[in-house]
Formats: structure tokens, C-alpha cells, sequence
């Protein structure tokens, strides 16, 4: 996803010269394609992230588009109110990208796990939300931060993920989900990167005899109500998949909109339920541990579609 | 509020010589007193201690047009300490920017005038602040944004001296020295007083001056009640653009400047004259007409 951003950014800012990109001292190597060819358009902050997104809400002032990145929590979190009242106030044209969403960088330790980002970007007003699912996503929704007036966060993975769509995602508009695959039992909803595991759930499913849709929230923040609607009235069983705190992320954003429909769909959320890890391991690794990889998301599809039919 | 309508109507602002930085440095804290009487608001000593900063900055300094708030060569002024948001309400009230009259309006419901500065609806506030360790940040950005369109306008950050205590500020020091921005000032109000003690007894910001030199800056020290020596030293800084340095002037001042009994005491910072309070104050300053 980082290859696939730093690609679709360079296209943009071949075509935009307003565009600059600000990092805190991070993306050796990933960001050399930009510095070669916008030596002067490329800012390294330091490691002062609160300053960093205070500059880039003064820059955006002056007419610029301007992409902040860093790593794990160290865009969000850090200076979060540099977001909240430097940016998002007066709609600054800032884009906070994160590399590293969840468990991307799983052994180097709690700091480093970004787990609750979604929650937190998401209660801003006026911030829209993207986590791509893979690299055409990460493209896409890159191009759709440049279109959109105001700030945005970008949540991405890691580097060398697999590929979920099979081309690039072409004439998306935010905050359509996209449809991974049909289904007609049950549908897992996933926002993020986690969604290589949620597709490979599908398959382990239809292999059980369970026919479940995938569908990916590249945006999660705007959502799209009426698709969110006619899912959960089309199955009446969603299962929201986050490598991400269940508390106010993607899942939650999920079920505020399920409840006030009231058609009694119910919802489950895989995710951290609460917690920070000290467990030590890689992505994969920690997806297992917390019941976010593909196998753990199947059992527990399989599972509430069995106590669905246990209730009937 | 009847009163404070009567008092605009006799005529206390809107006075002919408000280019005149010492009549508008009166006029700030003339307004500065209704608006803290009337909303029952706080911060009055940081209002008194920056007046003389903010009318200096306003007459002749800042090259701002009232009848065109976003000319786009216009120079960016940003509060940092969006507390004293009342001196630069008024400031611009008083020079055109908009009517006096909305100055009663201060922290009232449904008012534009929150507490802190706000660019709401605003003309001539360039961005909201009321967090402090911000506008240093947001300036340094401007200032950086200003070069890379060729654009030669300046960009004016006023701080507060507790305010040096939030790192942000020392970040944004750095960056502002480490990318050359020589068209950014910084005017620190040094009144030596935060919230609950004096700097000295909260974290000693001294050796001030040789921190801001030692972080690459132009820094100078100046008498911040003194308009003319104010105007020198932010004409100095002026000038300071091509040294391929930011510029700081530290202003000394006094909290609760020009009312006697508000003067360096800590009660000020957030107390509000009320009754007798409000007329000994009000005695004090209108004895003081420029």
C-alpha cells in the first residue's frame, strides 16, 4: 500500500504543482521516488509532529495541498489537536496519512500498533476517513484525498501486501463500498487492511458450505448509509471485521447506523476488544492471537450463523 | 450592555487619530475593560499587558487593509495566545475591520466573538487559537507557503510568555530556523506572569533571549509599553528579512498594565471588574486619554 500511495501520489503531484508532502523524519527509501523528482516540494518536519501538522495547516492556508506522513500513531495521535483545531476547523486542506495501520508493525511493540486511530480520526468533525483494503484501494483512495476539499486521513498498511481486486479499482466515489465477492448468508463488512483475511474467510466458508459477500469500506468516514441499509436488511446478520479496537471504530460506525434503522440486524465486531498487547509478534502473528485472521474470522461467521439458526 | 452602547455612542472609539498607536493601545484597553465587565470574562491583565503589541502592529506595521481583509498580499498576524483575543477584537474594530458595536457582543450566546480568537466570520482573524503552542506552528507554515509562491508578504506571531512553556513551540523554533524563514516574527508579551505564579516560579524561561539565539533566531529585547521603541524593534526585524533567520522581539510588559491595582498582580488573569472595581478602573483609564 505504501508503494501504491507514494505512486498515485506522484501522479498527482505531476499534475498539481499546489501539492507538497511534510514527514516526521520517516519513509526512508519508501519516499526516494518524490525527493528525486520534487526535491522542493518534500518537507522533512523532524520528529515534531505537533509542529509538523500545525506547518501544514499554515501551508494549506497559503493555497497548498499538503500530505503529512509518518508511521503507527505517530501522525494522529501525536498531535491530534494540531488536527482537531488547526485543520479540521477550518477545513485545512491536510491530508494525515498513516503507514502502519494495526498490527503492521506488531513486534516492535505497543507504541508502534496503531489500534485505535480509526475511533479517534473518525469523532473529528469535517475529517474524512479512508482505510484502503489493498494496494488498487490505496491508489484509489489517494486520489480521492486529493479531490476532496479539507482534511482527510489516509489509513494505510504496509508494503507488499496482496492484491484483493484484481485491477484498479476505476470510477470509485467515496464512500461507496466496494463488493468483493457475492454472498448470500452472511456479510463481512471490512475497513483497512485487514481485508486480505476477511476474503480469505470467504473462501474458507464457501468451502464449508457458507456463502458469504465481502464487501470493503475503503472510506469509513463518510459512510454510506443507504448501502449499509440495504445490507443489513438484505442479510440481517453482518459480521464488521478492524485490525482495530471494536470501541468507536469501524465496527461501532457500523452499528450506530444498523440501531437507528432499528430492522433488527445484528451486528458483530472482530476486532481488539479493548485492550492493548504486550504479546509479542508479527502481524500475521498478533491476527491470530486477537481472532482477526482469516481462519478465526470463519469460525466465528460460521458460529453466529449457527446460533441465527439455533434462535429460528 | 446599555452602558457599554452609551459609552460607543459618546464616542471613546472610532477616534479620528487611531492610526496614532498609543490612542489605539488606550482603545484597547478601553474596550478590553467593557468586554471583561459586560461577558464576565477573564484574562483582562493579558489584554492590558499586549496593548501596546497589537496597536503598534496595527498602525503602519501590518500591511493589512480593513476595506479588503483577504488581500492576498495582505501580511497573516496569528494570536498565539488566543486569550488576549479581546485586544485583537478590538484592534480591529477600531480600525475598520467591523463595526465597534459587535464588541458587546463578546462571549455572548449566538455571538461571533468567543473568548478566544476566532477567524469564524471574522474579518481580518486569519485562524482560531485558544490551545496554546499553535501559532507558532501555523505562522512558520505561512511563512514557508509565502516563499514557495514567491509571495513576499510577512507573517507576525504573538506568544505568550507562559505559552513557551508547551514544547510545540520549541519544535516549531527549530523548524523555522532550520528552513530559513527570515519573513516570520515572533513578539513574545513578557509579562512574567501565568496562570497561577510568575514564569520565574513555573519553568524559568531565562536566559530568554540567548535560548531564541541559540535556536538560530534574531532575538531582541524591548520595552513592550513603549510604542516607539516597539515600532523600531519591529521595523528592525522587518528589515531582518535576507538574514535567512527568523526574528523574535521579547516585549516586556506588565500584566494588567494601566490599571493600577491590576498591575503584576495574579487575581488578573482571570477576575473581572465588576461594581466598584469596574469604576476605579475605569477612572484610572479614562484619566489616562490620550
Amino acid at each position: 500500500m505504501r508503494d501504491a500511495f507514494v505512486r498515485a501520489l506522484m501522479e498527482e503531484m505531476a499534475a498539481n504543482d499546489r501539492i507538497i508532502l511534510m514527514t516526521g523524519d520517516l519513509g526512508f527509501g519508501v519516499l526516494q521516488p518524490l525527493w528525486d523528482h520534487y526535491p522542493d516540494r518534500i518537507i522533512n518536519a523532524g520528529i515534531a509532529e505537533q509542529s509538523m501538522v500545525g506547518m501544514a495547516a499554515g501551508l494549506a492556508a497559503t493555497g497548498k495541498i499538503v500530505f503529512v506522513y509518518s508511521i503507527g500513531n505517530f501522525p494522529t495521535l501525536r498531535p491530534l489537536e494540531q488536527i482537531r483545531n488547526d485543520c479540521a476547523y477550518p477545513g485545512a486542506n491536510v491530508k494525515i496519512v498513516c503507514v502502519g495501520g494495526g498490527f503492521v508493525y506488531g513486534s516492535l511493540g505497543m507504541s508502534h500498533h496503531a489500534t485505535e486511530d480509526m475511533a479517534i480520526m473518525r469523532a473529528l468533525p469535517g475529517v474524512t476517513c479512508f482505510a484502503p483494503g489493498d494496494p488498487a484501494e490505496a491508489e484509489a483512495t489517494t486520489h480521492a484525498a486529493v479531490r476532496t476539499n479539507g482534511t482527510c486521513y489516509l489509513r494505510l498498511g504496509r508494503g507488499n501486501e496482496p492484491k484483493v481486486h484484481e485491477g484498479p479499482v476505476a470510477d470509485w466515489h467515496l464512500p461507496a463500498p466496494l463488493t468483493i465477492r457475492e454472498g448470500s448468508q452472511i456479510a463481512l463488512l471490512s475497513s483497512g487492511g485487514i481485508l486480505t483475511q476477511t476474503a480469505e474467510a470467504a473462501r474458507m466458508l464457501e468451502k464449508r458450505g457458507i456463502s458469504a459477500e465481502v464487501v470493503s469500506f475503503p472510506c469509513f468516514k463518510p459512510m454510506d448509509q443507504f448501502a449499509v441499509k440495504e445490507l443489513s436488511e438484505r442479510f440481517g446478520i453482518l459480521l464488521t471485521v478492524e485490525e482495530h479496537n471494536v470501541t468507536g471504530g469501524f465496527g461501532s460506525a457500523i452499528c450506530e447506523i444498523v440501531a437507528e434503522l432499528g430492522n433488527g440486524c445484528r451486528v458483530y465486531r472482530v476486532g481488539l476488544h479493548d485492550l492493548y498487547t504486550a504479546v509479542v509478534g508479527n502481524q500475521q502473528y498478533l491476527r491470530e492471537v486477537y481472532g482477526m485472521d482469516a481462519e478465526s474470522i470463519a469460525d466465528r461467521a460460521e458460529a453466529l450463523l449457527h446460533e441465527k439458526r439455533t434462535d429460528a | 450592555m446599555e452602558n457599554y452602547e452609551g459609552l460607543v455612542h459618546r464616542g471613546f472609539s472610532a477616534a479620528p487619530d487611531v492610526q496614532d498607536p498609543a490612542v489605539l493601545a488606550w482603545l484597547i484597553r478601553r474596550n478590553g475593560l467593557e468586554m471583561s465587565r459586560i461577558s464576565r470574562g477573564s484574562h483582562i491583565g493579558s489584554v492590558f499587558s499586549v496593548a501596546e503589541i497589537i496597536a503598534v502592529l496595527y498602525t503602519g506595521i501590518l500591511h493589512v487593509d480593513p476595506a479588503n481583509p483577504q488581500m492576498p498580499d495582505r501580511d497573516r498576524l496569528i494570536l498565539s495566545k488566543g486569550h488576549a483575543g479581546s485586544a485583537v477584537y478590538a484592534a480591529l474594530a477600531e480600525t475598520g475591520f467591523f463595526p465597534v458595536e459587535e464588541l458587546k457582543h463578546h462571549y455572548a450566546n449566538g455571538s461571533i466573538l468567543s473568548g478566544h480568537v476566532s477567524h469564524k466570520g471574522i474579518p481580518g482573524v486569519e485562524i482560531s487559537t485558544g490551545s496554546l503552542g499553535h501559532g507558532l506552528s501555523i505562522g512558520a507554515g505561512m511563512a514557508m507557503g509565502a516563499r514557495m509562491n514567491g509571495e513576499d508578504w510577512r507573517t507576525w506571531v504573538v506568544l505568550g510568555d507562559g505559552e513557551c512553556d508547551e514544547g510545540s513551540v520549541w519544535e516549531a523554533a527549530l523548524q523555522a530556523a532550520q528552513f530559513k524563514l527570515d519573513r516570520l516574527v515572533a513578539v513574545v508579551d513578557y509579562n512574567h506572569m501565568q496562570s497561577l505564579f510568575t514564569v520565574e516560579k513555573t519553568l524559568q524561561l531565562e536566559p530568554f533571549e540567548s535560548k531564541w539565539r541559540d535556536f538560530g533566531w534574531n532575538a531582541e529585547s524591548v520595552d513592550g509599553h513603549d510604542v516607539r521603541a516597539l515600532r523600531a524593534a519591529f521595523e528592525r526585524a522587518m528589515d531582518n528579512a535576507g538574514s535567512g533567520k527568523p526574528s523574535v522581539v521579547l516585549a516586556h510588559t506588565v500584566k494588567g498594565k494601566g490599571v493600577s491595582f491590576m498591575e503584576n498582580n495574579i487575581l488578573w488573569h482571570y477576575r473581572t471588574p465588576q461594581g466598584e472595581e469596574y469604576e476605579a478602573a475605569l477612572k484610572e483609564l479614562e484619566a489616562q486619554r490620550p
